[in-house]
């Protein structure tokens, strides 16, 4: 790196938009970052909204966070968006495709799109992702949306994490959706049944709202808005949804609760994450590569290797 | 974990011929990159800023328009204003090898004409990447 990280944070605070892109490499790329400079931005945050959207692939997510940003650009409201696509595990690659869906703020300042890959397999995306939208937090956006595919379970904690979540579905995605982790239902503040207009919309929002009927009735009751956000259908009503929902959380100390359980999983994510790493040292992995040797004689339970890798970190850790 | 190599894959112009760019984003993620995919008919001036917003080491043009000898220069003026210097500015399409020449001459990395293997613009990347990041 040919500049030393102070100048970055300075850039940052003085609205430089590469110096806020920087800062998320920086993050997502592990590096080691000040934690002053850490806290610095983290007393920042706290000003924007935070939307999560998720959904089955295909559902049209990207299309209605264009529709949604250019909505809150009309009331004034600067947005930052990051769009979570899966890294392929065969080669680490990702191909990251939301931006199409979203040109029409690329050149709009009060607009922050960023890509984001899953990357690698000891977790840690979710605090990343966490932490990308603290630094828009405090760069100043009002409206930060979190937008990942529902498939994996760390996709569904980073929205979950947010102060409001959507799942968005498609009339299609009933029999899927039963198939998906069941988590992607309970997660939802709003679902949103996107391409209403096709055939068998009517059917799947009755199924839907049959399968809602069923739980128990809370203080906040998941509504099931139609939409089109292809032709801008129904997306107002999502925006209006949405305040509504943020009204009932501000109306009492929930939206304080959410964001001191947001704090709460993300120094658990964060702590998991750094185990793993710590954990997986040359020697975890040759005893690892021993037992695996061993395999075909089936000595070892994989219960007992397992003991035995954590004795011989405890006895590294002493 | 060792640090990705980002790439924004973008196609200017009014010409809707993708196919290169998408066979191109596809090579490259498959090669290990995280690529960022424009999509169609981006300006000069969309293509700097998803590049700044993405923070990406290297962007990928995909011209078939013959308007290379615009966009590129163009291109590299918006970059320098943004200060964005260690970002590598390659690409590929119908370009004469003397105006590819030039263009290189001008500060643009490597330029690719039809017929290329993917394999070759992988390496170019590769070796670029690990010569200029550190």
């Amino acid at each position: 790196m040919n500049r030393n990280m102070n100048q970055w944070f300075e850039d940052f605070s003085n609205g430089s938009m590469r110096a806020l892109a920087r800062i998320i490499s920086l993050v997502e790329n592990d590096e080691p970052i000040d934690d002053d400079l850490r806290d610095q931005l983290y007393q920042r945050t706290g000003q924007a909204y935070r939307i999560g959207i998720t959904g089955p692939p295909g559902a049209g997510k990207s299309t209605l966070v264009n529709q949604m940003t250019k909505l809150y650009r009309q009331q004034g409201k600067t947005v930052g968006i990051i769009a979570v696509d899966p890294t392929s595990p065969f080669t680490g690659g990702a191909l990251l495709g939301d931006r199409v869906r979203m040109d029409d703020h690329t050149l709009d300042s009060g607009v922050f799109i960023r890509s984001m890959a899953t990357r690698g397999s000891l977790g840690g995306l979710a605090a990343k992702a966490q932490e990308a939208a603290d630094m828009l937090d405090a760069f100043g956006k009002d409206i930060v949306i979190y937008e990942t595919v529902g498939v994996g379970q760390s996709e569904l904690d980073i929205v979950e994490a947010a102060d409001t979540t959507l799942v968005v579905l498609v009339p299609e995605s009933g029999d899927s959706v039963q198939a998906m982790k069941a988590g992607l239902m309970e997660i939802a503040d709003i679902f949103v049944m996107n391409k209403a207009d096709r055939e068998g919309a009517d059917r799947a929002l009755r199924e839907l709202s049959a399968m809602l009927h069923l739980r128990p009735a809370q203080a906040w009751n998941p509504p099931v808005k139609k939409a089109v956000a292809m032709k801008n259908d129904g997306v107002i009503d999502i925006l209006e949804t949405i305040g509504k929902h943020r009204h009932h959380l501000e109306d009492g100390d929930l939206l304080t609760r959410k964001r001191k359980q947001r704090f709460v999983k993300t120094v658990h994510a964060l702590v998991s994450y750094r185990l793993k790493q710590d954990f997986w040292d040359e020697t975890a992995r040759q005893i690892l590569e021993g037992h695996i040797e061993s395999l075909d004689q089936k000595k070892t339970s994989p219960y007992r290797a397992a003991k035995q890798l954590m004795a011989n970190y405890r006895e590294g850790v002493r | 974990m060792s640090k990705k190599i980002r790439v924004l894959v973008a196609k200017p112009g009014l010409d809707g011929h993708d196919r290169g760019a998408k066979v191109i984003a596809s090579a490259l993620r498959d090669a290990g990159f995280e690529v960022i995919y424009s999509g169609l008919h981006q300006t000069p001036e969309k293509i700097v800023s998803m590049a700044l917003q993405e923070d990406v080491d290297v962007i990928g043009i995909s011209i078939l328009s013959g308007a290379h000898m615009t966009l590129f220069p163009r291109i590299m003026d918006l970059m320098a204003k943004q200060g964005m210097s260690d970002v590598l500015l390659t690409g590929g399409g119908i370009i004469p090898p003397e105006e590819a020449k030039e263009l290189e001459g001008k500060g643009t990395g490597k330029l690719f004409g039809p017929g290329t293997s993917t394999r070759d613009i992988i390496d170019y990347i590769n070796t670029w990447a690990a010569e200029h990041r550190a």
